[in-house]
C-alpha cells in the first residue's frame, strides 16, 4: 500500500521548514537563530580545512616517533655512513648510503630524459605548435602521467629492459637504467605542461621586441621567452625531481630489490622507496628492527623531497617575474 | 643583398629543424604511451575473460582471476569517495569564501601545496604507525579507503578552490543584495555553479587513487586473498552491515604488482591482463573528466 503524504500548501511548507522544529515567536529570536546556524557552518567548514594540517602533523609525528625507536639502537653516524644496508640479516648493517644512492642514481637517468624532452616540449608547444594541434597534444601527454605506476613497472620490465639489452651487452633484467628512462617518460608532462603555462605567460610584447631586432622563433625562445620564464620552468624541474625521488612501484618492479651501492645505472640496485615496498610485503611483526627500518628510511626520503619542496617554493615566491 | 638572403635563409632553417626536434620529442611521449598500450594488448588480451573476472587468484596461472582485487579496489574508493569528496570541498568552499587573510589561513595554503609534493609511500608510512597500529583500524578497507583518501585530499581541495574562483563576484553580490547569508549563497549559488570544475578534479583525483599501489602494499594489503568481504547488504535486519570496512583487501595494482614479479611467464601475462582492465578504467575516467570540463567550458559564459 502505497501512503500518499499529505499535501500541504507550498508556501506554508517552505515556512515550515524555515522555522525548524521549534518555532520562534518574533523575527529576530529567527535571525539569532540562523547566525547560529552560519556560526556553527563556518566551524565547520573551518575544521575541514584544518585536517589537511592534522595529516600533515600525522605524517611528520608518525615518521619522527617510529624512528626514534630506530635511532636508539642505531647511532646517526653509523646510518649516514656505513656503506652497507642489511637491516633485515642475522648480522644487521644500518647504513642508508646504498638506498640513497639507488635513488640518486634512478633520478639522475630519469632527469636526464625528462629535463630535455620535457623543455623541448614545451617550447615547441608554446612558441611554434599551432594552436589546434597543441590543444590536442597537451592533454594527450598528460594521459602519461595519469597511467598508473605499476603499469609503467610492467612496462620497463618487460619492454624497456628488453629492448635495452639489444644494444647494451651483458645488461641484467632488473637494472636502474630501464627502470630510470621509464620514469623519466612518465615525468615529461610534469615538465612540458607547467613550463609551457609559464612560457605562455610571457607577453606578447616581448617577444614581438626581438622578432623587430631580428631574431628567429627558436633565437627568440631561447634567448627571451625561456629565460624571462625562467622562475616557473625551474619550479616544473623542482617537481619532476621530487617526483622522481619519491616515484615506487616502477623502481620496486624494475630495478631489482637488492641495495647495492653503485653509481653505474646499468646494475640492479633498491632506491628507498623500493626498500619500504619490500619490507611491507614480508610479515613483520610491530616493532621489530626491521618494521623500525622502514620508518627511518622513510623519513630520509620525507626530509629529501621536502628541501626540493621548500626550495621550489621559495624559488617561485622569489623569482616570480610580475609583467 | 646575398649575405642579407643568405642570412634570412639560415634563420629558417635553424627554425624548421627545431620545428623537427620539437616534433620529434613530442612523439617520444605519445609513442611510448602506443607501445605501452600495444605491449599490454598483446600480452593481456588474450588472458582477458569472464573468467578472469569472476575467478579468484589461483596457484595456476591459467585459473587466476582478478575477481577479490577488483572488489577490493571497488569497496576502498567507495571509503574513498565519501571521506575525500566531503572533506576536501568543505575546505576548499573555506578557504576560497570565508577564510581571512591570516596567518592561519596562510598555514593552511602553504601546507596544501606542500602535502601535494609528499610522495605516496610516505602516506602509507604515515597510516601504518597511525591508523593501524595507533588508532588499531588494523590492515582493513577503512585504512585503506582513509590513507588513499588524505594522499587525494590536496587535489580537492585545490580543484574546488580553482572552480570556485571562476564564479564571478557578481553573483555572490546579487544574493547577498537578496538577503542570503554566507551559506545561502554557497548552498544555493557557488555550489551547483561550480560542479563542474570540481567533479573534473574529484574524478581525476579518484583515478589516480585507484592507481596508486605503494601506499596501500605499506599498510599491509595482501598480495593473495581468495574470499570477498562481507557484503554490505543482508536478508536480515538491520540489512545493512559496515563489517566490509574492517575486512582484509587486494586491490587490482597489488595483484597486478604480485604476477608480475614471478618468473612463470603465464603470470605475466595475467599482470597485463589485469593492467589492462586497470589503464581501461583510469583512462576512461581521465576522458570523462576532459568531457565534463569541455561542456563546462562551453555552457558556462559569465
Amino acid at each position: 500500500m502505497n501512503e500518499i503524504p499529505a499535501l500541504q500548501h507550498p508556501v506554508a511548507a517552505a515556512a515550515d521548514q524555515a522555522s525548524g522544529p521549534s518555532p520562534p515567536t518574533t523575527a529576530s529570536a529567527a535571525r539569532r537563530l540562523s547566525r547560529v546556524k552560519e556560526r556553527v557552518i563556518e566551524s565547520l567548514l573551518l575544521v575541514a580545512a584544518f585536517s589537511s594540517v592534522a595529516i600533515t602533523l600525522g605524517i611528520v609525528g608518525t615518521l619522527i616517533y617510529e624512528s626514534s625507536f630506530f635511532f636508539a639502537h642505531v647511532s646517526l653516524k653509523e646510518f649516514l655512513t656505513a656503506p652497507l644496508w642489511t637491516p633485515l640479516f642475522s648480522d644487521p648493517r644500518f647504513g642508508i648510503l646504498p638506498l640513497v644512492m639507488g635513488t640518486l642514481v634512478t633520478t639522475a637517468v630519469a632527469l636526464t630524459v625528462a629535463l630535455p624532452v620535457g623543455t623541448v616540449v614545451a617550447i615547441y608547444l608554446s612558441e611554434f605548435a599551432p594552436v589546434t594541434l597543441r590543444e590536442v597534444i597537451k592533454p594527450a601527454l598528460e594521459l602519461l602521467s595519469a597511467v598508473p605506476t605499476v603499469v609503467y613497472g610492467y612496462f620497463a620490465l618487460q619492454f624497456m629492459s628488453p629492448l635495452l639489452q639489444r644494444f647494451i651487452p651483458g645488461l641484467p633484467t632488473f637494472n636502474m637504467l630501464s627502470a630510470g628512462v621509464v620514469m623519466g617518460i612518465m615525468i615529461i608532462p610534469y615538465v612540458s605542461s607547467l613550463s609551457e603555462d609559464a612560457m605562455r605567460a610571457v607577453p606578447m610584447s616581448l617577444r614581438e621586441g626581438a622578432y623587430a631586432l631580428g631574431a628567429n622563433r627558436i633565437i627568440t625562445a631561447l634567448k627571451v621567452v625561456y629565460p624571462s620564464a625562467l622562475s616557473g620552468i625551474v619550479a616544473s624541474y623542482i617537481l619532476a625531481i621530487s617526483r622522481a625521488i619519491g616515484e615506487t612501484m616502477i623502481v620496486a618492479i624494475a630495478a631489482g630489490m637488492q641495495p647495492n651501492l653503485t653509481a653505474d645505472p646499468r646494475e640492479p640496485a633498491a632506491t628507498i622507496t623500493a626498500f619500504i615496498v619490500q619490507v611491507s610485503l614480508g610479515d613483520l611483526p610491530h616493532g621489530s628492527i626491521g618494521y623500525q627500518s622502514i620508518f627511518a628510511a622513510g623519513i630520509t626520503l620525507f626530509i629529501m623531497t621536502l628541501i626540493f619542496n621548500i626550495l621550489g617554493y621559495w624559488l617561485r615566491k622569489r623569482f616570480r617575474e610580475v609583467y | 643583398m646575398s649575405d642579407f638572403k643568405r642570412i634570412i635563409a639560415k634563420r629558417k632553417r635553424q627554425d624548421f629543424i627545431f620545428n623537427i626536434i620539437g616534433i620529434l620529442c613530442t612523439l617520444i611521449g605519445i609513442l611510448t604511451l602506443g607501445a605501452l598500450l600495444v605491449d599490454l594488448l598483446l600480452d593481456g588480451l588474450p588472458r582477458l575473460s569472464v573468467g578472469f573476472l569472476t575467478h579468484f587468484p589461483s596457484r595456476f596461472a591459467e585459473q587466476a582471476g582478478i575477481l577479490s582485487s577488483w572488489v577490493g579496489t571497488l569497496l576502498i574508493m567507495i571509503v574513498t569517495a565519501f571521506t575525500a569528496v566531503p572533506l576536501g570541498v568543505a575546505a576548499g568552499v573555506y578557504l576560497e569564501e570565508y577564510a581571512r587573510k591570516n596567518w592561519v589561513t596562510n598555514l593552511i595554503e602553504i601546507n596544501i601545496a606542500n602535502l601535494a609534493g609528499v610522495p605516496s609511500i610516505i602516506y602509507g608510512l604515515m597510516a601504518l604507525g597511525l591508523l593501524v597500529y595507533q588508532f588499531r583500524l588494523g590492515q582493513s578497507v577503512l585504512t585503506g579507503g582513509l590513507t588513499l583518501a588524505f594522499l587525494i585530499l590536496p587535489i580537492v581541495i585545490v580543484a574546488t578552490r580553482e572552480a570556485l574562483r571562476t564564479i564571478p563576484q557578481g553573483i555572490r553580490e546579487a544574493a547577498y543584495a537578496l538577503g542570503s547569508t554566507k551559506w545561502q549563497v554557497v548552498r544555493h549559488h557557488l555550489l551547483p555553479y561550480s560542479v563542474g570544475g570540481t567533479m573534473t578534479g574529484i574524478i581525476i583525483a579518484l583515478s589516480r587513487a585507484i592507481g596508486e599501489t605503494a601506499p596501500l602494499i605499506t599498510i599491509g594489503a595482501l598480495t593473495f586473498i581468495a574470499f570477498l568481504p562481507p557484503p554490505p547488504l543482508r536478508s536480515q535486519p538491520p540489512f545493512v552491515s559496515f563489517e566490509w570496512l574492517s575486512s582484509p583487501f587486494s586491490v587490482l595494482p597489488i595483484q597486478m604488482f604480485n604476477w608480475v614479479s614471478r618468473p612463470d611467464q603465464n603470470f605475466v601475462f595475467n599482470a597485463a591482463g589485469a593492467g589492462l582492465v586497470l589503464i581501461v578504467v583510469t583512462l576512461s575516467l581521465n576522458a570523462v573528466a576532459i568531457v565534463i570540463r569541455y561542456r563546462v567550458r562551453k555552457r558556462i559564459k559569465w
